[in-house]
């Protein structure tokens, strides 16, 4: 029996995105290590100052999150890539809207297991101190919402074309700005490093989110008609 | 048009009647801008790149809400002469918006001491949104179906203008919400006199109509590559019929 | 660079970048016109 519901839907495409994900074990050797050598380049980059990297650790640690965001869309749509499998999506009868929620709820699944994987990392390799961890984790949870929603559209729009890999952050990072100067304050907040009121920068981030995960539902099904 | 090797071009009687206009609208801009209207209080000489700078910034945002409005147009109507109205003015917004930043930059060292000035939202905002339109001309350029490319294009251009209240929000509230010492008023606010004022209105007015010129070109342009493809897919065609039926001839 | 420097600047820039784009677009016009074939030729009587 077809689940007929978007949300069962969208439940259907997010446990097969993240099932083809955990089999092909791609996310986890080479997406996390990415990351990972995101915040090792910044040491480097810095001149491995302690001072200036825990200062720094809000700006780095998004930035890290952002960049390992777009190899995440990439990926995600590169799993469809195969000739056929995009027609048999679309021929599957399931909702655009549903597809577009299951893709990106995937993205964001795995963007909250890499934020955890960061944060340790920068405790280890930026001596941070994490603290205000209510504020911490509802930036967590909702920035990726927002990232993983821009993505997937900007993810439709590029996949299959040749030159995927070059358009999609010059189209989806722009895009991405407010998100990653919202999530860098509000962390900054939390951590104390500036006296800035973190939670409305989390409602920014939440607004954020509403008007993207609205726009996907909405333009998800005029772009898999044609792309 | 009899003989193939005339003189062919996009122009026509009305473009060049508008060239006329603007030469001359050029020429007395020149002299208003740099001679006869006079140097400000504050701001001294520099007052006179508020008269390039305004203008392309005005227009940019003009050829973006042109490019925005014809997006949507592709999408409820499905009109092919909109999007390539879209796609022309999304062109000329980049070059407009190119040359606002630039000369925002140039009026921005001497004045400000710095070329850029983050706590700026509207520079800060009018940047991201020469980065999207970059994107968007990126994506144009990719081969592909009138119709596909149409409504691809059209969807990036109405994502990237839901983007610009977020982005000026986030930047204004960015740095509002830290802010050391106001080391450099960034609020420009002249006493213009009514030279400076009318020269400004003067200046704006000269630069859309050197808009309207470039955007008629440019959507002639864009309309005569589809016509082009659009043939050369023909000849192509035709050459392919050709050689099946030699093929299925000779076997 | 003196005031007049940074103004001169700017407005050459202007001017520079808008001629150049506007001789582009001439160029282009008349190159793709001609491949365009007769009959669906418009403006151009």
């Amino acid at each position: 029996m077809v689940d007929t519901s978007l949300f069962g839907q969208a439940r259907l495409v997010a446990g097969k995105d993240l099932r083809v994900e955990w089999r092909s074990r791609v996310g986890m050797a080479q997406v996390v290590p990415f990351a990972v050598l995101v915040l090792v380049i910044f040491a480097f980059a810095l001149d491995g100052n302690r001072q200036t990297l825990q200062q720094l650790t809000a700006g780095l640690y998004w930035i890290a999150v952002l960049f390992s965001a777009v190899m995440l869309v990439q990926r995600a749509f590169a799993v469809e890539a195969d000739p056929g499998v995009r027609e048999a999506l679309r021929l599957s009868g399931l909702q655009p809207a549903a597809v577009f929620a299951g893709k990106a709820t995937a993205i964001a699944l795995q963007l909250v297991v890499l934020e955890v994987l960061l944060a340790i990392g920068v405790v280890v390799f930026f001596t941070a101190e994490l603290d205000g961890w209510g504020l911490l984790a509802a930036t967590g949870l909702v920035a990726p919402v927002g990232i993983a929603s821009a993505g997937t559209l900007y993810g439709v729009l590029t996949a299959g074309l040749r030159v995927k890999e070059t358009l999609l952050p010059l189209l989806l990072l722009p895009v991405l700005a407010p998100v990653l100067i919202g999530a860098t304050r509000a962390m900054g907040a939390a951590l104390g490093d500036v006296a800035v009121d973190g939670w409305s920068w989390f409602n920014f981030l939440a607004i954020f989110a509403l008007v993207y995960v609205a726009l996907g539902l909405v333009a998800f099904g005029p772009l898999m008609e044609e792309s | 048009m009899t003989k193939a090797d005339a003189v062919t071009t996009t122009g026509s009687r009305a473009t060049r009647i508008l060239a006329a206009l603007a030469a001359l609208g050029v020429v007395w801009l020149v002299l208003l801008g740099l001679v006869f209207s006079p140097a400000d209080q504050t701001q001294g000489e520099l007052v006179r790149l508020m008269y390039v700078h305004v203008p392309s910034a005005w227009l940019a945002y003009l050829s973006f809400s042109l490019t925005a409005v014809g997006s949507a147009f592709v999408l409820w109507k499905k009109s092919q002469w909109w999007d390539l109205v879209a796609a022309s003015a999304a062109e000329i917004g980049v070059l407009f918006c190119g040359l606002a930043l630039l000369t925002g930059m140039i009026w921005g060292r001497p004045t400000w001491g710095t070329y850029w000035e983050w706590g700026d939202a509207r520079l800060v905002s009018t940047l991201v949104l020469f980065l999207v339109f970059v994107g968007y001309l990126a994506i144009r350029r990719i081969p592909a179906d009138p119709t596909v490319r149409a409504n691809r294009s059209a969807i990036v251009a109405l994502i990237g203008v839901v983007n610009i209240p977020l982005v000026h929000f986030s930047v204004k509230w960015w740095r509002t919400l830290h802010q050391e010492a106001t080391v450099l008023s960034t609020d420009f606010d002249p006493k213009l006199d009514d030279l400076m004022l009318f020269t400004l209105f003067f200046s704006v007015v000269v630069f859309t109509l050197v808009f309207a010129w470039l955007l008629v070109h440019r959507f002639r342009i864009a309309w005569l590559e589809d016509q082009v493809d659009m043939h050369s897919l023909g000849i192509a065609l035709d050459e392919r019929r050709r050689e099946a039926e030699l093929v299925g001839g000779g076997s | 660079m003196s005031n007049w420097g940074y103004i001169v600047l700017g407005w050459s820039a202007t001017g520079a970048v808008l001629t150049a784009y506007a001789m582009r677009l001439m160029a282009r016009g008349r190159a793709l016109s001609r491949q365009v074939p007769e009959g669906k030729r418009r403006w151009m009587q």
